[in-house]
């Protein structure tokens, strides 16, 4: 085994960049539940950003177009869930699945031209003199723009949610709709909203992944992260800050089993006669997800006090 | 003006009529979605709805991909009543496959009746066994079923590739990631010559009248049905949240488990790593389609199954995409959730006077 | 003088029934008018039409002479008109001052807001916390959060529903002062209630409601809450029957009863003991949410306690789930009727099966014995005059009395050793009520014993043979009802248990 392939510098540079998708389609998934509605259809919101994003950037030439496509691909495939769960009243559960398994369809029928092709280049930016600092440079400032974007974005919800008297109605929907509806706040049009704001956030991670982190189309290539994103807001207990601790926790697991599997960690555990194989490493992120949901939810009490009480419950207007 | 208001009776015709009406708007809006991908959709919704109908081979097929569908979708329908939510049957049915492929393969040399129930026990086990991870989870530290389950989704399918290129791998298979070929008596015997329907139809069928027995006449299809409608009056009642958590994941992951191994012990025959194919999503839809009631999944489990026949012939024939098909049974459960409504609310005129 | 709010003829209908017919009455500047009515007489509808949440079919509002049609709770804000709710719109896991915040139309930047919070919460004798969760207060504080709330604003007409069927006679005393004070300055109050003593005291002018319509005007100082209850009852109410009371054997006894309080905002119970005999009734009286929930969860056995703490007939089962004690003879009904004492979107004679099963052996191997389950669901419907087109409907399809008269009787008629009803008749109309409280005097009569947990001081009087107060978890020890007065009580929920009325009296004094 030779660890001294992992580069601490890289790793890190590596997980902040696979953490980035994470991010985007948590910290939108943080706002719909904070409204009160649970929306489960992340990976299919994520899966037809990553694809809407591919085919738009690919076409136009340009990463930007790709982004917004993204978003525009995410938030349009949200409005379905959002006119079935606030209009038609049905299950949020059942709903979001539905969400999940169309998005996946729905995604691999538009990305069929698209398989096995590069998306064009997405340049990261160069700050001068910081950029060029030895270790710090490599470390903060020598990413794309929309990493630092999705970072800005876990501030402006956070600014968003506790400073602004928006974000106190948008909290006090997902809180109490019956008591919001009963001061003229208007519960459905709130809810619409944010869940149009997740689906644009899912979105856009879900362009970064197919335009950055990996980059191509490939089917089913979102594999779950859609469903890490609903446990790291789980994780944050529902706060913007930990969305980001959240996010890089999971981009650190998948970058770290990465370096692990490529340092010849698996031969080295060979010849000490354990039967080490590959796809062992590859559960990690899976089951730190699962082992991080366990350690958050045991503790009912601090679970409880951020989890908005009106979650998944459906609202209808009486009399 | 119209208004929505809850009914004060549950309609038999209107529980009957709301999936035919999804199935109807389904056709119209996979028609649309034919058309725009530049197929004849008279053509493509009778390739894939009328035409398997009418061949003896798409018929029998129709019921072995009937098979998993129906007997994960009436498993899950129970925890789906009583608002437990296994998401992760794709995964339960992988393990059964691994268990009674492991059992088969033990015994690869030795022949007998009893390696068959043997396996299928295996395979019961493995499954319910895996489901009992979020289960326990749930029950003692409150974690999310939904996401845990899920998660084992992907940790299965893992273990399957670690299986079937490890310790399962066929030794003179030249390091393809595939079994051995089980022998005779570990495989499923045939109902019908010259086809590939296997006894496990049987059994779905059988499972099918058990589940309505259970639901309809039985305290714990009523304390299912409790549970899911109030889950306070549930508690009053005296149902044991912890207990039918439990129980619900268990029958979900067992009947998961016995669909794997029959998958691998019938038409495959070995444990491959394609086994899962998607069974254990598509039986949620299978599982709302039937509104959770065990005849209407064993209708819907056909219809689902006459997607996935017709399907292939149309990507075949026509050119059809196979992930159209996946898209076409997305919007079948979004019709079905819409039309859902119209279960539980009527529309009512209110009448404002004139002015 | 004009007045401040003029109602002319405005109707509302729900498919069904008819809410509000023709209502016409004023709202003068500066007084504080009553809206009286028993439950569903039409107060609450009217009230929500006032504040813009409901539009009035038929009919004109004006308000200080002009036009006032509010589209929403914004608009009618903005006109000066302010609403407390008898079920308060408060969000628990949010600050004092971020509640407050949501009701106004253009709140000042957050010091500034907490320290107006302050200056008038003490200026009106409420003082509050700005920076405390609302989840942590009683709920005595929470009306206060939503009145400061509508002062803030400073309204022109304040509308306060049922407002004090959740303080204790003190804070009634208090709020009083804050009510009056306000009336002083100018603002007119419309104040719902069917507590006739209350109006008595404070209302200068009552419109009273029946059926949907105006059926009375009066002046309350001129009335006796008999005259009064007969103009809202439409007939004289009849006295209350004096039971004799034969005390037999200790059926039910408690001894230390605790609870930890589940979740973030609930109550603990402490300590609590008492012994129950066979064919007394116990009402136990207190302000919601001092632990009356947790008392019936306790005793119906959805949450457990050490096996010593709950005795029935000698036989300790605390640590015993619902069925057992079901089993054992001790029966519960609970407060909330949907949801929790029945499955709304159920059929009534599953509803019958959820508690009759054990008890009636309504199951064989597991099977339900549905002619028996049918059986004994009509025999439910018929002795207790259940309302309902047959034994299928969906329990929530019942109206709150029928289906309050269902829930009671399926425990009744399983012949119980010792019945818990919590809140037995909240929300229910007149004639249910008499009919529930009957039958509960029947039961005991017939030997078993009865807990009430009632938040109904009439109620409890009406019908308990002993009486005992539940405030903040803790139970005063029960002593005879007969003799209690209104004052003693009152300090007992104040949670001074250990005050006897005679010095309570002098205290008063």
């Amino acid at each position: 085994m030779d660890l001294s392939t992992i580069d601490p510098v890289a790793l890190f540079a590596g997980l902040v960049v696979a953490a980035t998708p994470l991010l985007f389609a948590a910290i939108g998934e943080l706002v719909v539940e904070k409204s009160g509605v649970l929306n489960l259809g992340v990976e299919g919101m994520m899966i037809i950003g990553a694809v809407c994003g591919f085919a738009a950037a690919s076409n136009s030439g340009s990463p930007v177009v790709g982004f917004l496509a993204g978003a525009a691909g995410g938030a349009a495939i949200s409005m379905i869930f959002a006119v079935l769960v606030l209009v038609f009243l049905s299950n949020q559960v059942a709903t979001g699945l539905a969400l999940t398994l169309f998005g996946l369809g729905l995604a691999a029928l538009i990305g069929q031209p698209y398989t096995g092709i590069k998306p064009p280049d997405f340049e990261e930016v160069h700050v001068p003199v910081l950029s060029d600092l030895p270790v710090l440079g490599e470390l903060f400032f020598q990413y794309d723009l929309v990493l630092y974007f999705g970072v800005a974005v876990v501030a402006l919800v956070w600014l968003f949610l506790n400073r602004t008297r928006a974000g106190l109605v948008l909290r006090a929907v997902g809180e109490n709709h019956d008591a919001a509806h009963s001061l003229g706040y208007p519960v459905v049009l709130i809810r619409f909203a944010a869940i149009g704001f997740g689906g644009a956030c899912a979105g856009l991670g879900g362009a970064y992944l197919s335009l950055v982190r990996v980059p191509q189309w490939t089917e089913g290539m979102t594999a779950g992260a859609g469903w890490i994103a609903l446990a790291i807001v789980v994780f944050a207990t529902w706060k913007p800050w930990r969305v980001l601790l959240g996010a890089w926790l999971f981009g650190g697991v998948t970058i770290l089993q990465l370096n692990l599997q490529a340092s010849g960690f698996l031969s080295w555990l060979q010849s000490l006669g354990i039967p080490a194989q590959a796809q062992y490493l590859s559960m990690a992120p899976y089951l730190v997800t699962i082992l991080v949901l366990v350690l958050i939810s045991a503790d009912r009490t601090r679970a409880r006090l951020n989890a908005p009480a009106c979650l998944g419950r459906a609202f209808t207007a009486a009399g | 003006m119209l208004r929505l208001e809850p009914r004060p009776n549950s309609s038999a015709l209107v529980e009957m009529l709301t999936p035919v009406v999804a199935v109807a708007l389904t056709m119209l809006a996979g028609g649309i979605l034919f058309a725009v991908l530049g197929k004849d959709p008279i053509v493509a919704i009778d390739t894939i709805f009328i035409a398997p109908l009418f061949d003896p081979f798409s018929r029998s097929e129709l019921l072995i991909k009937a098979t998993p569908l129906i007997l994960i979708a009436l498993g899950l329908s129970f925890g789906f009543r009583a608002g437990i939510w296994n998401i992760g049957a794709e995964g339960q049915y992988v393990m059964g496959g691994i268990a009674g492929s492991a059992v088969a393969l033990a015994f690869w040399n030795v022949e007998g009746i009893w390696l068959l129930p043997l396996m299928a026990l295996a395979g019961i086990l493995g499954g319910a066994l895996w489901a009992m991870i979020p289960a326990i989870l749930k029950t003692r530290f409150n974690a999310n079923e939904i996401l845990v389950s899920l998660m084992l989704v992907y940790v299965a399918t893992l273990f399957l590739s670690a299986m079937v290129s490890g310790p399962l791998r066929d030794p003179q298979g030249f390091n393809f990631p595939q079994s051995r070929l089980f022998h005779d008596s570990a495989r499923l015997p045939l109902l019908l010559e010259n086809s590939r329907v296997h006894v496990g139809v049987l059994v779905a069928l059988l499972a099918v009248a058990v589940a309505q027995v259970l639901l309809t006449r039985h305290l714990f299809g009523f304390n299912v049905k409790l549970l899911g409608e109030a889950p306070r009056a549930a508690a009053f009642s005296g149902v044991s949240v912890k207990r039918m958590t439990v129980v619900c994941l268990a029958l979900s992951g067992g009947l998961a488990g016995l669909a794997g191994l029959f998958e691998v012990a019938g038409p495959v025959g070995q444990l491959q790593l394609s086994l899962p194919v998607g069974y254990g999503f598509t039986a949620i839809i299978v599982a709302f389609l039937g509104r959770l009631s065990p005849i209407g999944i064993l209708l819907a489990g056909l219809v689902m199954a006459l997607t996935y026949i017709g399907g292939e012939t149309a990507q075949f024939a026509l050119g059809i995409p196979k992930a159209a098909i996946s898209v076409f049974q997305g919007l079948f459960l979004f019709f079905l959730l819409a039309a859902d409504l119209m279960t539980r609310y009527r529309i009512a005129r209110i009448r404002r006077e004139a002015r | 003088m004009k007045p401040l709010l003029a109602i002319d003829g405005v109707s509302k209908s729900y498919p069904g029934v008819k809410a509000n017919a023709d209502v016409r009455f004023n709202v003068d500047f500066g007084e504080i008018h009553a809206l009286l009515g028993e439950n569903g007489a039409g107060k609450s509808t009217l009230v929500k039409m006032i504040y813009g949440l409901v539009r009035p079919d038929e009919g004109t509002m004006r308000l200080a002479g002009d036009d006032y049609a509010p589209a929403g709770p914004v608009a009618a804000r903005a006109q000066g008109v302010a609403m407390v709710f008898q079920h308060f719109s408060l969000f628990e896991a949010l600050t004092v001052a971020e509640n407050i915040a949501l009701g106004m139309a253009d709140p000042p930047p957050r010091r500034a807001l907490s320290q107006q919070i302050r200056e008038i919460s003490t200026e009106y004798g409420l003082p509050l916390e700005p920076e405390r969760l609302v989840g942590d207060l009683s709920v005595g504080t929470r009306q206060r959060v939503e009145i400061v709330r509508c002062l803030l604003q400073s309204p022109r007409l304040l509308i306060m529903d049922e407002p004090t069927s959740v303080l204790t006679p003190q804070e009634v005393e208090q709020l009083f002062g804050t009510l009056r004070k306000l009336r002083k300055e100018g603002v007119s109050i419309l104040y719902i209630s069917h507590k006739l003593d209350e109006i008595r005291q404070l209302c200068d002018h009552a419109t009273i409601l029946r059926g949907g319509r105006v059926v009375a005007t009066c002046t309350p100082a001129q009335e006796t809450a008999r005259s009064i209850a007969g103009m809202m009852i439409g007939q004289d109410l009849a006295a209350p029957s004096q039971r004799s009371f034969q005390p037999g054997d200790v059926a039910l006894s408690l001894r230390g009863l605790s609870l930890p309080s589940e979740g973030t905002f609930g109550v603990a119970l402490r300590d609590i003991s008492f012994d129950l005999r066979a064919g007394e009734i116990l009402g136990i009286a207190g302000v919601a949410g001092n632990g009356q929930d947790e008392l019936l969860l306790a005793l119906s056995g959805e949450r457990r306690v050490a096996r010593g703490m709950i005795r029935l007939n000698g036989r300790a089962i605390g640590d015993r789930g619902p069925n057992t004690r079901r089993r054992a003879g001790l029966l519960a009904a609970p407060e909330e009727r949907l949801g929790h004492a029945a499955a709304p979107a159920m059929s009534l004679w599953e509803n019958a099966f959820l508690t009759g099963r054990v008890r009636l052996i309504l199951a064989g191997g597991g099977f339900l014995r549905k002619a028996m389950i049918q059986g004994f669901t009509k025999r439910v419907v018929g002795d207790f005059d259940v309302r309902t087109p047959g034994i299928e409907t969906r329990a929530g399809a019942l109206s709150g009395g029928n289906l309050q008269k269902f829930v009671i009787g399926r425990e009744v008629l399983q012949s119980p050793a010792v019945l818990v009803v919590n809140q037995p008749t909240w929300g229910v109309d007149a004639r249910a009520a008499a009919q529930i409280r009957a039958s509960l005097q029947d039961l005991a009569s017939a030997g078993a014993g009865v807990i009430v947990i009632s938040q109904d001081l009439d109620e409890l009087m009406e019908i308990s043979d002993a009486f005992s107060v539940l405030a903040n978890g803790r139970l005063s020890p029960p002593r005879p009802a007969l003799g209690l007065d209104i004052e003693a009580i009152g300090r007992m929920m104040g949670g001074a248990f250990d005050v006897e009325p005679a010095e309570a009296a002098r205290a008063s004094a």
